[in-house]
């Protein structure tokens, strides 16, 4: 019979705000927990097991919780399997029990319990065979889960936040908070991140004297300090989850749990700690016995805390049972606050003698050397039975199997642990710079050893970040109860195991474990995932310790040799919503606009999507099809002159002294002997000598270069530059940095390209002799900082003009004005294409597949010829890349305009079966009045002139083989 | 990663190749989403900050509904990926010794047909005629297998 103590807690008593609890009304103070609330009100019952269906209560005070798993809110706000003890009580919050019906009290599935011997660990592969799984598995899902889902969309705000310091506190408990006001003082930054709404940990809950006067009021002035610091970002209500490489530590923060919430429901932290000092407690571990998991039956800790920091009384008559002298404390805390505590068994023989003898004195009696063989009650906790035989009446026993240190995040980090005979627990070893363990974590169980602990952690943080450590303020002093981590052994099961509950969210029972290990499942992973003990949404936080001491025994092995298993994040479950912030919906894969996305809108563009980018394909006029457009986009490039928008262009600048050694590393040819205001065309190649990018490389000075990519493959080629720099040469001294969305560029082809520039202002000479074909300038242009390539896509003397982004719209609408009186024209991506297989330049992607070298495209000669390293190069000369017979780029024409088609397949005289080449591009070209394509053909360039079939499907045609190049082979038109 | 368990709101397993993600719902309710390799080579064997960012970001723009569970797992492993990512099968230059490996981006679609190959590869000490170009020998050679665009994403 829980109930409200009169005096007590942190709550604020002069307001009373009220609960929805499965639509009854519960009343409570701010400061309370759904949990705490529960307790208050006396409902025993606040979930239901997932596979049986038991009642259970409230068992922890943290968010280790395995049974108070409650629903939130509704429709598109509902949030399954929220922490009762985690979330704090506002006024009208809905609160709703799981997996029962049509009440967690009077669940109808309750029934299921006397049907265990059917669910026992792995019993999809033995009990319900007849007639078959297939049959039963529908009804049994049905009943797996243990949560309704949200089934709409989430109209929640998430925000990412990333943050930089010297020095990560994790855990905002005793030792953590004075390690950060430590830390602090000594002028490191730090980030503090408690996972309650609260800090204090565990000291929250107890009568401890620091400096003389209770914990609040030394708390009180701490974290008022920490507040005011300005080196200091005191996260609450946020868990770190995860750690990972280099000092990153992933945060979840809690904002909705406010009263009134916050516009943004959760906030994701990526902080990224020059060091990292982790405090994260020790949580306290449950007792085997028969019932365990009765309502009424609380962690000792919890049914502490619950009257200290709530003013809540877990019942009428309150047992507690240990095996170490925690609870002995919790007793004490109890009678301090009015609670009717009036037993204490403890399973060793000897317990801490003061504190038993001030125990007896306030009539609590202690009994040591018994332990509960048994709880015994309906819908919940009545009596429990000892070994001695003897029954005693309680409605709350508060149970205490000792303490495991919270040692997930430790092992994220892949930091040793080892076990503890004393303690019975795992604890952190080699604690050192730039990650350490501190307090309950560390094993220390009195806060003066957590205190010594977080001074000699921040000494230790100090000297290793080059600090002097004298702004060091004096230690706190502390007065406490002495006690000792020892624990007791656990008792050995007997009696019924399969009434003994190990893990109780998903109904795991010693039983279980033995059936695990009779089947030979003996080593600790293979155990967890037959029994599926710790697998639950608790993960295990209350139940794999036991299930560990049990494997060890009946093995016959010490614990630390059966080990753990590997602790993965989340330490403790993250939102989905958090994790993926912003980057849904609209944002997931954003639409890139052109800087002139406007003016190609009004010139009716055909749009395409390339790379994440809507791109003009081509501008149809009225009347128009878009295969029309593009014959006469294509006719008027080549007789007059056409405005392209270029702009996805990749680019990226390259500078530093190693500039152009680095840069030659990477191409084919040799692009680091430029001279400054030259351009070269180059290939890339990735190890195994497979083309994977082409584009241009411009000098500009003697340290800078500018990089051109394919539109594709920005964002990758930057990325595989920076893994080269990062990763192989990090001696080199050179930068990459990707410009492409910085620039707005334009291609100005055709032989009235030059007319155009001529009716702009400028200081760059680009005539003739001043700048000849693949030369780069940069300059004023049309009153903006400009880069004019010459350059060319199409085969036209063509010229690149580059403006800073924001100068595009208005370039292209004066470049449209300028020339409007010699018909230039606008030409988009798929008259592009078509310009550039006229001319044969190569498509990387479209004309190249996983296997293309440089010899496959003609440009094997050089690639022998180069001197010197670049990427690829090794495996240019393995045999399978001399072949002569290997498919090589050849042009094909006179055929039939219908089969010769991209993807075509091609047979040479005399191949009946299989396939010597195919199609890559094909197009009609208006400059040759026939159909053209690119080829991949066996022995393609020895072939120029033959005739071969064409199969497109279950039609065929001849054609011809023919150079790639089809138009201004000696290259008339593109040096005019 | 797998989510908490909830009750049966998903019955197949999804891939998407356009967002790169597969998302199916196990027999206990838990979601499971998983998809992407680092960028890098790494045998950490832990998985990063990005790519749980990228999985979680592609499983509520498949599932929007889903934004408000709470991942309780999420693991890696080392995803073996040969240079032209096909796998190597077939026999090695040391008798007796065979090699099945690099299995990474496809292993789930296409291990039934690299058991049976692998199987009559064994049983003759000769290649099976399906897996002759997939041999450890072609990284020597030069004679690559591109399944680049085949797989490569989702696994």
């Amino acid at each position: 019979m829980g109930y409200r103590l009169l005096k007590g807690g942190h709550i604020d008593r002069t307001q009373q705000v009220h609960i929805r609890w499965n639509g009854r009304k519960l009343p409570a103070f701010p400061g309370d927990t759904v949990a705490s609330t529960l307790l208050a009100n006396d409902v025993a019952i606040a979930g239901r097991g997932m596979k049986l269906h038991r009642p259970r209560g409230v068992f922890t005070i943290g968010p280790e919780e395995p049974n108070a798993l409650v629903t939130l809110g509704r429709g598109s706000e509902l949030e399954p399997s929220a922490r009762a003890t985690m979330i704090p009580v506002r006024d009208g919050l809905e609160v709703r029990a799981q997996n029962a019906w049509p009440s967690v009290r009077f669940d109808l599935a309750r029934g299921l319990d006397r049907t265990a011997g059917l669910w026992h660990a792995a019993f999809y592969h033995k009990t319900f065979k007849w007639p078959s799984w297939d049959f039963w598995e529908r009804w049994i899902r049905r009943t797996a889960g243990i949560a309704q889902p949200p089934r709409e969309r989430d109209p929640a705000r998430y925000d990412a936040v990333n943050a930089h310091c010297d020095l990560l506190v994790v855990g905002g408990g005793p030792a953590g908070l004075l390690a950060a006001q430590m830390a602090s003082r000594a002028g490191l930054t730090v980030v503090l991140a408690e996972q309650d709404s609260e800090c204090g940990g565990r000291l929250l809950a107890t009568n401890t004297l620091i400096n003389d006067a209770p914990v609040t009021v030394w708390f009180a002035s701490l974290l008022g300090e920490l507040a005011a610091s300005r080196n200091v970002t005191l996260l609450t209500a946020t868990t770190c989850f995860g750690l990972y490489d280099h000092g990153t530590a992933g945060l979840v923060q809690r904002l909705d749990l406010r009263s009134p919430p916050a516009t943004v429901r959760q906030r994701y932290w990526r902080v990224h700690a020059k060091q990292t000092l982790l405090a994260t407690g020790a949580i306290e571990q449950p007792l085997v016995f028969e019932q365990n998991d009765l309502p009424g039956i609380l962690l000792a800790g919890a049914v502490r805390q619950y009257a200290n920091r709530y003013g809540v009384a877990a019942g009428r008559r309150i047992v507690l049972a240990t095996n170490n002298d925690s609870a002995y404390l919790a007793a004490l805390d109890l009678v301090a606050a009015d609670a009717p505590v009036k037993l204490v068994l403890d399973s060793r023989t000897e317990g801490p003698a003061d504190l038993a003898k001030w125990l007896r004195a306030q009539g609590v009696e202690v009994r040591t050397g018994v332990r509960v063989a048994k709880a015994i009650g309906g819908r919940r906790l009545e009596r429990v039975l000892l070994d001695t035989q003897e029954e005693i009446a309680c409605d709350a026993l508060g149970v205490s199997g000792g303490w495991q240190p919270a040692v997930h995040l430790w092992s994220h980090a892949r930091a040793p642990i080892a076990y503890d005979e004393a303690s019975r627990s795992f604890q952190p070893r080699a604690s050192r710079p730039p990650l350490q363990a501190i307090g309950s974590l560390a094993g220390r169980t009195t806060l003066d050893a957590s205190f010594d602990d977080a001074m000699s952690a921040v000494r230790q943080a100090l000297a290793h970040a080059g600090k002097t450590e004298e702004a060091l303020l004096a230690r706190p002093a502390v007065q406490e109860a002495p006690i000792s981590a020892e624990t007791g052994v656990l008792p050995p099961a007997n009696g019924n195991t399969a009434r003994q509950w190990l893990d109780f969210l998903h109904d795991v029972t010693v039983a279980d474990a033995e059936i695990a290990l009779s089947e030979g499942y003996e080593h600790v992973e293979l155990l967890k995932r037959y029994t599926t003990c710790g697998m639950a949404a608790d993960q295990g936080k209350t139940s794999n310790l036991n299930a560990l001491h049990i494997l060890a025994e009946k093995n016959a092995k010490s614990p630390g040799e059966v080990g753990t298993t590997t602790f993965r994040p989340p330490y403790t479950p993250v939102t989905l919503g958090a994790i993926a912030g912003r980057q849904v919906g609209e944002r997931y894969a954003p639409k890139r606009l052109l800087p002139a996305h406007a003016e190609h809108e009004s010139l009716g563009a055909h749009w395409w999507e390339a790379g994440g980018w809507m791109r003009p394909a081509c501008y149809p006029r009225k009347g128009e099809t878009p295969a029309q457009a593009v014959q006469r986009e294509a006719s008027a490039v080549r007789a007059g002159v056409g405005l392209f928008d270029a702009s996805p262009l990749g680019k990226i600048e390259v500078t530093g002294p190693d500039a152009a050694k680095f840069l030659d590393r990477f191409y084919v040819n040799n692009v680091g002997r430029l001279e400054d205001g030259r351009v070269r065309y180059g290939l890339m190649l990735n190890e195994n000598g497979i083309i994977i990018d082409d584009g241009t490389v411009g000098r500009l000075g003697r340290q800078h270069f500018v990089v051109t990519t394919t539109s594709g493959g920005a964002g990758r080629i930057a990325a595989w530059l920076e893994e080269w720099r990062q990763c192989e040469w990090p001696d080199l001294e050179v930068f990459v940095s990707p410009v492409t969305t910085q620039w707005a560029t334009y291609a100005i082809a055709g032989p009235r390209a030059r007319q155009l520039l001529a009716r702009f202002r400028t200081d760059i000479a680009f005539d003739w002799r001043s700048m000849p074909h693949m030369s780069l300038r940069e300059g004023r242009f049309a009153g903006v900082t400009a880069r004019l390539y010459r350059v060319s896509f199409s085969g036209e003397l063509g010229y690149e003009i580059n403006v800073p982004a924001r100068y595009g719209a208005t370039l292209w609408q004066e470049l449209l004005k300028a020339g409007a009186d010699f018909g230039v024209t606008p030409y988009g991506v798929e008259t592009v294409l078509l310009l550039r297989l006229e001319k044969g330049y190569l498509h990387v992607g479209v004309d190249t597949d996983g296997t293309t070298t440089p010899s496959d495209v003609g440009w094997g000669e050089l690639a022998a010829r180069r001197k010197g390293e670049f990427i690829g190069k090794r495996s240019l000369a393995r045999p399978d890349n001399q072949r002569t017979d290997r498919l090589q780029l050849v042009g094909l024409t006179d055929a039939d305009a219908g089969v010769l088609v991209p993807g075509a397949h091609l047979r040479l005289p005399g191949t009946i079966e299989g396939s010597d080449g195919w199609v890559t591009s094909a197009a009609h070209s208006p400059a040759l009045g026939k159909t053209i394509a690119l080829a991949l053909l066996r022995r393609g360039r020895k072939l120029h002139g033959e005739r071969l079939m064409v199969h497109d499907l279950d039609r065929k045609c001849e054609a011809t083989v023919v150079s790639p190049t089809f138009l201004d082979a000696d290259g008339k038109r593109l040096n005019a | 990663m797998v989510t908490e368990p909830v009750k049966p709101l998903i019955d197949s397993v999804l891939v998407s190749a356009a967002i790169h993600v597969y998302v199916s719902q196990t027999g206990r309710g838990e979601v499971v989403i998983g998809g992407g390799a680092d960028v890098f080579s790494s045998y950490a064997q832990r998985g990063g900050l990005p790519v749980f960012e990228a999985n979680a970001q592609a499983a509520v723009e498949l599932f929007p509904c889903l934004s408000r569970l709470r991942v309780m797992r999420q693991w890696a492993g080392t995803v073996d990926i040969s240079p032209d990512t096909s796998p190597i099968m077939g026999p090695t230059p040391i008798a007796g010794l065979y090699v099945s490996a690099g299995w990474g981006t496809g292993g789930y679609k296409a291990i039934p047909a690299g058991g049976e190959t692998m199987a009559y590869t064994l049983a003759r000490d000769e290649p099976h005629p399906l897996i002759r170009s997939f041999g450890l020998d072609r990284f020597a050679s030069g004679a690559l297998v591109d399944e680049g665009a085949a797989s490569g994403v989702a696994h």
